[in-house]
């Protein structure tokens, strides 16, 4: 079990960040994007290679409107 | 947005929006850039992006702030978007973050998200005034310094603290006013003004703006900048009170430079008694 966002999801350890972007229809491409996993970054450079392992937490952000 | 004002800064190779100062004149100085406004505007809190986008345009702004927050795949709109069309930098912050560690892991998100190193630090101590953790503080500032960041923090309104962090390599500070949202104005205005002998750096006063007059008084105390968030987002007319803030940190910062006359108990003429008639 993979938890992306706060969530337990159907990403699988062995599925790359890539795929749990996809997940939350945030395209490879996505322009104001950044991934964490288990509290370190991952860059956007790795997100087709980096690999999930099992329990792993994923923390997908984006910009929001704040002071 | 731009008008024919709006020309390149000769300091900087990076155009600039901004057309409250003429190129190279009078510029609002952080780190390596600068900037015509002296207005910064913080994002929070408007009721929509729309009305964002238009307050941006009134306030004249060349920086806005933005959060980090997890995606939201049924959310409207794209802000970053919007940010990008405005033509405005953006500054991140770590609002949320009670550790330095949290703030230094936000910072480094952020920073692979906008691809920018600059960010506003903010190390929160207490839900209830959200007034700044000091030690977590300095301690998150050290190390975004070390990392290579531009690092602006949010401090509390005490000049000692304000020079540890220029000691440490920041890029700005940023006292309150008075708490985040509070709209209480600038609450120790002796204070602002020590900060200012105390650091050469860029003072921007960030929080308790609640109108155009602390605004400016912020400016005449010698602050080089005014961040306002709440004060024009939460305004009834946020676009109006956009302008406002812009041409209240315009005044203040000419007031300041003119030189206030000394305040004084009795009455000073300014009519000459000389040549005055015997009837």
């Amino acid at each position: 079990m993979i938890r992306l966002n706060g969530h337990d999801s159907d990403v699988r350890a062995g599925e790359s960040v890539a795929e749990a972007l996809g997940r939350l229809d945030v395209p490879s491409d996505a322009r104001g994007v950044a991934v964490a996993v288990d509290g370190e970054v991952v860059p956007r450079a790795q997100w087709e290679s980096f690999v999930l392992q099992e329990h792993a937490r994923v923390e997908v952000l984006t910009a929001m409107q704040g002071g | 947005m731009l008008d024919a004002t709006d020309t390149p800064s000769p300091e900087s190779d990076t155009p600039s929006r901004g057309s409250d100062a003429a190129p190279g004149v009078d510029r609002l100085r952080i780190a390596d850039r600068t900037f015509g406004s002296r207005l910064l505007l913080g994002t929070g809190g408007f009721p929509s992006l729309a009305i964002l986008g238009e307050a941006i345009a009134a306030s004249g702004c060349e920086i806005v702030t933005v959060a980090l927050r997890r995606v939201d795949p049924g959310a409207r709109g794209s802000l970053i978007d919007l940010l990008a069309d405005a033509g405005v930098e953006l500054l991140p912050n770590t609002a949320g973050c009670h550790t330095a560690r949290d703030a230094v892991l936000t910072a480094r998100l952020a920073r692979e998200a906008f691809e920018t190193p600059w960010i506003k630090l903010e190390v929160i101590g207490d839900e209830d005034t959200l007034l700044p953790d000091a030690p977590e503080l300095l301690r998150a500032a050290e190390q975004l310094v070390d990392e290579g960041f531009v690092v602006l923090p949010y401090t509390t309104d005490d000049p000692v603290l304000a020079r540890r962090l220029a000691d440490v390599g920041c890029a700005a500070v940023m006292p309150l006013g008075s708490p985040i949202g509070s709209g209480m104005g600038i609450r120790n205005p002796y204070n602002i003004a020590l900060i200012r002998e105390a650091v050469e750096l860029a003072l921007v006063l960030d929080a308790g703006i609640g109108t155009a007059s602390d605004a400016a008084l912020a400016m005449e105390l010698g602050c080089d900048a005014v961040l306002a968030a709440s004060a024009i987002s939460r305004a009834q007319d946020p676009v109006r009170m956009a302008g406002a803030m812009r041409a209240a940190v315009q005044a203040g910062r000419l007031a300041r430079g003119a030189g206030r006359i000394p305040r004084r108990l009795y009455a000073s003429a300014s009519t000459p008694d000389e040549g005055l008639p015997e009837l």
